[in-house]
């Protein structure tokens, strides 16, 4: 299937060439995990207008205190247009939210292991000593700020931010937001109670479920920019083709 | 003249709002469908299998005294207009009988007094709205074990319908369970709350404890109890007041 390892740095490789860039297992999950995040998130959201007030500890309800409450005590915290229905059902919105659950943790599974297997997560994603080191991560910020991005063969390889960004939601926020979600289930808590305990009780749960939530939000929101930036049509290619050009070096 | 990148970004923008709206409808569009919803509920029934593969018999946790709710939040139907129920309330349910009939040897008829004279469980849980809060209290009552054990399931009893008091929305509330729950131990007939008499807008004189599923499982006023082979033809079919009426799902441990 994959004509080239995805970001391997050859040295014959100029700006300008088109090269193989990601495989086909990271497509398809990229593109099935979007949506189903997008399902995810609208659902969500639905379901927390439900209630839409957040607590600590094992249990939280009106008459306790609340650390973020959003819009009035009965009002609609997020509006139809950015929630699954569009209109107040509690009901649907968990039809979808633990029926895609289902896609998302699978998928997850299914990508991460792939990728351990097929040495995508030594090879791309891996942090090096040498990345770690404080005037690397420095020098990278810098370059992030002056919106000044890798060209040529470098290009192929993910920046130590990139890194950082992506193992944060693969191996952070995504499997953060599916065991706080399993954690607010109350027949899972009784054959697992380790884990709503672990997470410091269910309301805690649904708290960190909620800020995970809005850290995979504020993850795409960067990524859309930085895909923007790079050239939106050479990365959303890639991404459906796997086909990606080599950025023209600087002037 | 059109500057190239401008327009593809317009073309973009463009391009990402009408996905947007178009994905927004056609989500409202796809929740309109039966057959997608039943898709949607066909994979969500997949938690019960999962989460009953994985929990198996355990019991959900208990707590101490001292991790109790300081107030335990009322919701739902807070009281009920039954002209009967209120007078079993105005003489303290002495005369009140709890029926246990259906697919049963022994059709029962139970004093409360009859079932505080049972082997009771008190037990400190926390209850889950389908909503999202939570809160823990604790409960007294017999198991409903014991009540089954005594009226005999006939060998085609399959779930047990609990009729209620109350009407919502001018219907009359109802729950059910299966034998799995039925026969927890944890699954109990409280009629104590906290340390006193269940109050009315707890659902005196009896609430249904399922302490491994959400709060609408948890019937109130608990009159009477039908031993059933199936959920069809009772109400609208489908197990229970929020079920028929908005589709909860009758499953509700997640």
């Amino acid at each position: 299937m994959d004509a080239r390892p995805e970001a391997e740095p050859a040295a014959e490789l100029r700006a300008g060439e088109l090269v193989l860039r990601h495989r086909l297992s990271t497509r398809l999950w990229h593109w099935i995990n979007a949506a189903t995040l997008g399902v995810m998130l609208m659902s969500g959201l639905m379901i927390f207008n439900a209630h839409p007030r957040l607590y600590w500890g094992h249990y939280g309800a009106n008459p306790d205190h609340a650390w973020l409450t959003i819009g009035d005590a009965d009002g609609i915290a997020f509006p139809g247009w950015i929630t699954i229905p569009s209109y107040y059902s509690l009901a649907d919105a968990r039809l979808w939210h633990l029926a895609f659950a289902w896609v998302l943790a699978l998928g997850l599974l299914a990508y991460l292991v792939r990728s351990l297997l097929n040495g995508h997560v030594r090879r791309d994603l891996h942090i090096t000593a040498a990345e770690w080191a404080p005037r690397h991560l420095l020098h990278d910020i810098a370059e992030h700020a002056r919106l000044r991005f890798p060209t040529g063969a470098a290009a192929l390889k993910y920046n130590v931010l990139q890194k950082l960004a992506y193992c944060g939601v693969l191996f952070g926020l995504l499997p953060l937001v599916i065991v706080t979600g399993l954690a607010m289930s109350p027949a899972l808590d009784a054959g697992w109670p380790w884990l709503v305990d672990l997470l410091g009780g269910r309301q805690s749960a649904r708290s960190v479920h909620f800020l995970a939530a809005a850290g995979l939000v504020l993850f795409f929101l960067v990524h859309l920019a930085m895909v923007l930036l790079a050239g939106p049509v050479n990365e959303v290619r890639s991404m459906l083709s796997g086909w990606y050009r080599l950025p023209e070096d600087r002037a | 003249m059109t500057d190239p990148a401008l327009s593809r970004r317009r073309v973009l923008a463009a391009g990402g709002l009408g996905a947007g709206s178009l994905l927004l409808s056609g989500c409202d569009r796809l929740n309109a469908s039966p057959a997608f919803k039943g898709l949607l509920a066909d994979v969500g029934q997949l938690h019960m299998r999962a989460q009953r593969l994985i929990t198996g018999d355990a019991l959900a946790r208990e707590f101490g005294e001292a991790d109790m709710s300081p107030v335990f939040r009322a919701n739902g139907s807070v009281r009920s207009d039954d002209p009967i129920y209120r007078a079993h309330l105005g003489t303290g349910f002495a005369d009140w009988r709890l029926r246990v009939g259906g697919l049963v040897r022994k059709p029962l008829e139970l004093s409360l007094d009859a079932l505080k004279a049972l082997p009771q469980r008190s037990q400190i849980t926390r209850h889950d709205c389908v909503e999202g809060w939570s809160a823990i209290g604790k409960w007294q009552g017999p198991k409903l074990s014991t009540i089954l054990a005594a009226a005999g399931l006939l060998p085609e009893a399959r779930y047990a319908i609990f009729h209620c008091a109350d009407l919502l929305e001018g219907k009359p509330y109802y729950e059910s369970i299966d034998l799995i729950d039925a026969f927890h131990p944890q699954t109990i007939l409280a009629w104590r709350m906290n340390d006193a008499p269940l109050s009315e807008a707890h659902g005196a004189p009896l609430r249904l404890r399922v302490e491994r599923q959400l709060g609408y499982k948890q019937a109130k006023f608990v009159m009477r109890i039908d031993l059933t082979d199936t959920l069809s033809g009772i109400f609208g079919g489908k197990g229970g007041y929020w079920e028929d009426s908005r589709g909860y799902q009758w499953y509700a441990g997640i």
